[in-house]
């Protein structure tokens, strides 16, 4: 009886009930954190860098929780359920990243830094004009990312719950906007990052559990996964295969090398994930953390690869069907609830809740670092040391801080709001290609090259921004690209407005050399040479933690 | 808020900076971390050019349903992994030392 009474619960959308109680409960639970680590947040190092008193291991597990967002996490599995092998081809450049920030970027920018990207930068220069370039392109990077997760956040949600309509979507927005603006005012760096540590443990905990399960199926035998998978998938071999996704002519094909680029290179000049490294005590410690954050996205990419073939493999033709229309956002859901016993059992109604609660946690603890990162940097970069030159306190800098994530996140939502109706999803791969266009070769150069000056490096950022976001502007993302089966737009703008002539929809293959040369042309026309005395002073900060903080 | 350093501080920077020690150090962290780039840079463009224009090669199967391509693939987080650990291993070994000894000279001329 009790259990009929469940079966039916569950086949009237049971399942919804408990995701919303699970949501309430991952709310409850960060809101809960936030107003904990307020209490031991008062100088300016508390709130821009959680008081340098995160280990190694803290921050290996909050980088993870920065950096794997619901579009790795639920569009990676997507991508390879329905492309197969093209979805996988992600991941790798998203974790092989990391090698650039362990080997050249994290510890130099510990010891050289305090509490933003333009810290290092502006080391050696004229700190006006480089602290503005860094700040700009932070606040551009930053935005880019927020808003491609605050419009899927909207999506997501209602497709997670099973309801249809924009008031929830709008209503889902603004809450995930409310949430974002409420961890980083209150809780800032300490907030946010345990916010980011919560999530980073759910979610290994729920990939590691349905990848467990998913296994479980084919008696732990990989090859026979990957063989159901590509003789359900209706691809046969091909979907082990590349080129499902990215074959089909050459200019795909330089778009998916200039992708891999970009990917590669955008990791170590993302904003939000720089200032994570400012959050341990030592250079040894964020050379600690980046390794826990590497075999933590490591795992994780792994078992997208299980998700992803598992999905292909196990869901009936419906459900896949499903998976297609939500262009395979559903994924990873509908897999947990196969696995959990199908739909309408009980088990796949509970675990279905769980992979929704910590897709929304994942969305949460993305979105904060990233308002964190823009709002420390409009604060500490543009009104400490361009607006008021340096003459400020550090209570007042917190004060702006806080004004600026209100501002930041009220834009984010208003933003996102009408940007539904768009196709947004280009922005994530757009501000990694900003940031490996604009902030790597400025990272780069004014670390490992003498002459690199003030010119040089305004020269890089702009260059590499305006280039990266410039050829995206008139790229088929924008406009011109229709589908040729339903005859309806691709782009940005509806079909009519054709105003693209650069082919690819990844511009990192001209734009970063673009950053780098404009770097080096800068550098040696300028006038004004660089001061050898303060790149000996940087040198010797940076690789031996020397006058560090 | 900007740092502005002491002459205590920007004499010891430059005595630092000229030592054997300090030349050193650069030296073992660039001749290890310059290669090691190059070489995990190429062996990833060399992944991602495969993926594009070899698919024969790629699509060689190996044992049962598992190919050429998923073996790349994951080869590149074994590198990924052990690059990882061997910077770690090199640097506690090779470069800490060094650094603490400097970082270690410098608080104590400062506080001089």
């Amino acid at each position: 009886m009790s259990t009929n009474v469940i079966l039916a619960a569950s086949e009237e959308g049971g399942h919804q009930t408990l995701t919303t109680v699970l949501f309430v409960g991952v709310v409850l639970l960060t809101v809960a954190i936030t107003f904990w680590a307020s209490r031991n947040t008062k100088t300016a190092a508390d709130y821009y860098a959680g008081g340098r008193s995160f280990s190694g291991f803290q921050n290996g597990l909050a980088i993870g929780g920065d950096y794997m967002s619901a579009a790795s996490f639920l569009g990676i599995s997507g991508a390879i359920a329905l492309s197969g092998y093209d979805g996988f081809l992600y991941s790798i450049g998203f974790l092989v990243a990391w090698l650039v920030a362990l080997l050249l970027i994290a510890e130099l920018l510990r010891n050289s830094g305090r509490f933003t990207m333009a810290d290092q930068l502006a080391y050696r220069m004229r700190q006006r004009p480089v602290r503005t370039a860094a700040s700009v392109s932070t606040v551009v990077v930053s935005i880019f990312y927020l808003l491609a997760q605050m419009v899927g956040a909207g999506a997501l949600v209602s497709l997670l719950l099973g309801v249809e309509g924009d008031t929830l979507k709008n209503l889902t927005i603004v809450g995930v906007g409310v949430l974002m603006i409420f961890y980083v005012v209150v809780g800032g760096m300490k907030g946010t990052t345990w916010v980011q540590i919560v999530k980073a443990v759910l979610l290994m905990v729920g990939t590691l559990l349905i990848s467990v399960l998913v296994l479980a199926k084919f008696n732990f035998n990989l090859s026979e996964l990957l063989g159901t998978a590509a003789s359900n998938s209706g691809h046969g071999q091909a979907f082990l295969e590349p080129g499902l996704k990215y074959g089909a002519d050459f200019t795909s094909k330089l778009d998916f090398l200039s992708l891999g680029i970009a990917l590669v290179l955008g990791t170590a000049g993302l904003p939000h994930i720089l200032i994570r490294f400012y959050t341990v005590p030592t250079a040894r410690q964020a050379r600690v953390s980046v390794n826990w954050a590497i075999g933590l996205i490591g795992s994780f990419y792994l078992m997208t690869l299980i998700l992803g073939f598992g999905a292909a493999a196990l869901l009936s033709d419906d459900q896949y069907a499903k998976v297609a229309e939500s262009g395979g956002n559903l994924a990873s859901p509908l897999l947990a609830e196969a696995v959990g016993g199908g739909e309408g059992s009980t088990g796949g109604a509970i675990l279905l809740a769980l992979i929704a609660a910590v897709a929304f946690a994942t969305i949460l603890a993305v979105v904060a670092g990233l308002t964190l990162a823009s709002a420390s940097s409009v604060a500490h970069d543009l009104y400490a040391n361009v607006i008021k030159k340096g003459e400020v306190s550090g209570r007042e800098e917190v004060k702006v801080a806080r004004i600026a994530a209100f501002v930041i996140g009220g834009v984010a939502i208003a933003l996102a709001i009408p940007g539904q109706s768009l196709n947004v999803a280009f922005l994530v791969a757009l501000a990694f290609a900003v940031a490996a266009s604009a902030n790597l070769p400025a990272l780069i150069y004014n670390l490992f090259w003498k002459d690199f000056n003030t010119r040089g490096a305004t020269w890089s950022i702009y260059g590499g921004l305006i280039s990266a976001v410039g050829l995206v502007f008139f790229s088929p993302v924008v406009s011109g690209k229709v589908d040729p089966a339903t005859g309806e737009s691709l782009s940005l703008f509806g079909t009519g407005v054709d105003f693209s002539w650069f082919p690819l929809e990844n511009p990192g293959i001209v734009s970063i050399p673009i950053g780098f040369l404009l770097g080096w042309l800068g550098t040696i026309t300028a006038k004004e040479k660089a001061d050898p005395r303060k790149y000996r002073e940087l040198e010797v900060r940076s690789m031996t933690g020397a006058g560090a903080e | 808020m900007i740092e502005r350093t002491s002459a205590a501080q920007d004499a010891a920077y430059e005595r630092i900076h000229a030592t054997e020690e300090f030349r050193t150090l650069k030296k073992k962290y660039l001749s290890f971390v310059v290669p090691v780039t190059i070489g995990f840079m190429a062996w990833y463009l060399l992944y991602v050019v495969c993926s594009n224009w070899a698919p024969g090669f790629m699509e060689t199967q190996v044992v049962g349903n598992i190919n050429v391509a998923l073996i790349f693939g994951l080869l590149q987080f074994v590198t990924t992994f052990a690059i990882a650990v061997w910077y770690s291993r090199f640097s506690v070994k090779n470069l800490d030392p060094i650094a603490d000894e400097l970082r270690a000279e410098f608080d104590e001329e400062i506080t001089r």
